[in-house]
């Protein structure tokens, strides 16, 4: 039912190297930016965010897209994990959102004075798309048939990464003719600066698959376990009437509707 | 196919004439939006910019009530498993929905512009008012195919109250964009012409999501 | 050595645009860093109901019949 394989040892040894990777590249990445790259010529030391701000962005929207690309596997294959990898990319993309949005309004107020700048097309468009992909968590858990619940989820997910570019456009066309574009042109950038972009956006992608798998990590481990409880509550209770005595049936954990798919809302730590 | 959509509408049409529970609603409430707009804003008058985004507000939001109530009776009564358990094409069910929807719309815009005309816009309508009828036609197809899959989407949840104007939204940003910029001349004191890049987007726009509309909504209705 | 790095720093502009440049760069890793700490606790519940159910499953295995006390885990 779920993809719980007995791969989990290959897992672990690929997390490890992926979080290796990302931390290094990360290093690598910070250098290159502080001690590296020149400093831009209008925008002056302001112009480090840029290293950080359009990485984030871009990642983030890639995840989502990506999460479109998982939903439409899922909705051919009817397989869980393609449905659990599709949930995993969109709720990383949105935290990864989240520091987009924060780090593009600080650059905002350090650029122009103000926290937010309606004239930038691209966070614009980046603000609406967050606020669509902020009720797929929402209308997930809203859903309790499991089957049913990633099935919403795909379809939702398919038309919210195709949203994503005709929104970017709508966006774009709307203030294109009245103002120059200020954030992320990569084309004419100097060779060392685009060299520097190019190593904090591999960095950001690496920290964003090493999020992923350690979220994917965590979600096989915890359907791993409930069915393994679920196998144990079954032969206790089977075993109880021989035994006779006062078992200590821990019933705090109730039942779940559908192991190993995202079907309760989880009660905890949910994003 | 055909067949199929009109009796689907037309039983959507006969529901809608028996219980009245979709237009009336929202004209009423595009009415009183004009309302507490004129209370809100302290104007007596609007034009330009500003009576484009009204109306394109209180359109848009007297539309989520109708695509709240588009599959409601289906998700209560289960007219979904009646309509699965006949042998057709699920699309037909999309398109004569899509199709409800857009009536619905036509119908409150038939209240809602002339009223919003008589109490808030302050240049008068006479020239442009084709022009306008164009632009509002492009942004009801959108508005009914986007309503429709969301309302889909949203009927068969715990929240769908919530979630359907949730998702709708920032669904509808980019027809509110080019709506508002491509009626906000038409509606300025000395009436100008749309620019034809907003038409050409709300074109496109209805365009595709008519496709990704179709494609997907047959995963909707599986159960 | 760090004195030297720091010197190294092309123009530090501390007074104006490097608090927002530290600012973004420190709020991106907040953002990391509280999505981490939530992991944390989520990998010390899935620890914690591990042990449980693994203490559970030994005091079975020990109230078990037929089985004979040496083949009990210390």
């Amino acid at each position: 039912m779920h993809s719980s394989s007995p791969s989990s040892p290959a897992v672990g040894s690929g997390l490890r190297a992926l979080s290796i990777a990302a931390a290094a590249v990360m290093a690598v990445a910070l250098g290159l930016v502080f001690f590296y790259a020149p400093l831009d010529a209008d925008q002056g030391f302001l112009q480090k965010i840029f290293y950080l701000h359009v990485p984030l962005a871009i990642v983030a929207l890639c995840g989502f897209v990506a999460g479109g690309l998982m939903a439409i596997m899922y909705l051919r294959t009817r397989e869980a994990r393609w449905d659990m990898r599709s949930y995993v990319a969109i709720h990383m993309s949105l935290i990864f959102a989240v520091a987009t949005l924060i780090t593009g309004s600080i650059w905002a107020r350090g650029s122009w004075g103000r926290w937010w700048a309606w004239n930038e097309p691209t966070l614009v468009s980046f603000l609406i798309v967050f606020l669509l992909y902020a009720t797929y968590q929402p209308l997930r858990f809203a859903i309790e048939d499991p089957e049913r619940q990633a099935r919403y989820a795909s379809v939702f997910a398919i038309t919210a990464a195709a949203f994503v570019p005709m929104n970017f456009i709508a966006v774009r066309l709307s203030t294109a003719y009245l103002h120059p574009r200020v954030l992320g042109s990569t084309s004419n950038l100097p060779p060392r600066m685009a060299f520097t972009f190019v190593i904090s956006l591999l960095a950001v992608a690496l920290l964003y698959a090493t999020l992923c798998s350690c979220e994917l990590a965590a979600k096989r481990a915890r359907a791993q376990l409930r069915t393994l409880r679920r196998l144990a509550d079954a032969r206790a209770g089977a075993g109880a009437d021989a035994g006779g005595q006062s078992r200590r049936t821990r019933s705090e954990t109730p039942p779940m509707p559908a192991a190993g798919t995202l079907a309760a809302p989880a009660p905890r730590g949910g994003l | 196919m055909r067949r199929t959509v009109a009796a689907l509408l037309r039983k959507e049409l006969l529901i809608e004439l028996r219980s009245w529970q979709s237009v009336p609603g929202m004209s009423l409430f595009a009415l009183t939006t004009f309302v507490v707009f004129h209370f809100a804003l302290n104007r007596s008058s609007v034009d330009g910019d500003l009576a484009a985004g009204i109306l394109w507000v209180t359109l848009l939001f007297a539309a989520i009530l109708g695509v709240n109530r588009l599959f409601v009776a289906d998700a209560e009564e289960g007219g979904f498993d009646g309509f699965l358990l006949a042998p057709v094409d699920r699309g037909a069910l999309l398109l004569a929905k899509a199709l409800a929807l857009l009536l619905y719309l036509v119908l409150l815009e038939l209240v809602a512009v002339p009223a919003f005309a008589l109490l808030l816009l302050g240049p008068t309508l006479a020239g442009t008012l084709p022009s306008l009828v164009g632009v509002l036609a492009l942004g009801d197809l959108g508005v009914a195919v986007i309503g429709t899959l969301v309302a889909a989407l949203a009927v068969r949840t715990r929240a769908r109250d919530l979630l359907g104007p949730l998702l709708a939204l920032p669904l509808f940003v980019p027809i509110v964009i080019a709506g508002a910029r491509a009626s906000s001349p038409l509606l300025a004191p000395r009436g100008g012409d749309p620019a034809a890049r907003w038409l050409a987007t709300l074109g496109l726009y209805d365009l595709l999501f008519g496709l990704i509309a179709y494609a997907l909504f047959d995963f909707l209705l599986e159960d | 050595m760090p004195t030297a790095l720091l010197g190294a720093l092309p123009a530090l502009p501390l007074h104006e645009a490097g608090k927002y440049v530290a600012a973004a760069y420190v709020v991106a890793f907040a953002v990391v860093l509280i999505y981490v700490a939530i992991m944390a606790v989520r990998l010390s519940h899935i620890q914690r109901e591990l042990g449980e159910l693994s203490r559970r499953e030994r005091a079975a295995a020990g109230r078990q019949p037929d089985s004979t006390g040496e083949s009990q885990l210390p």
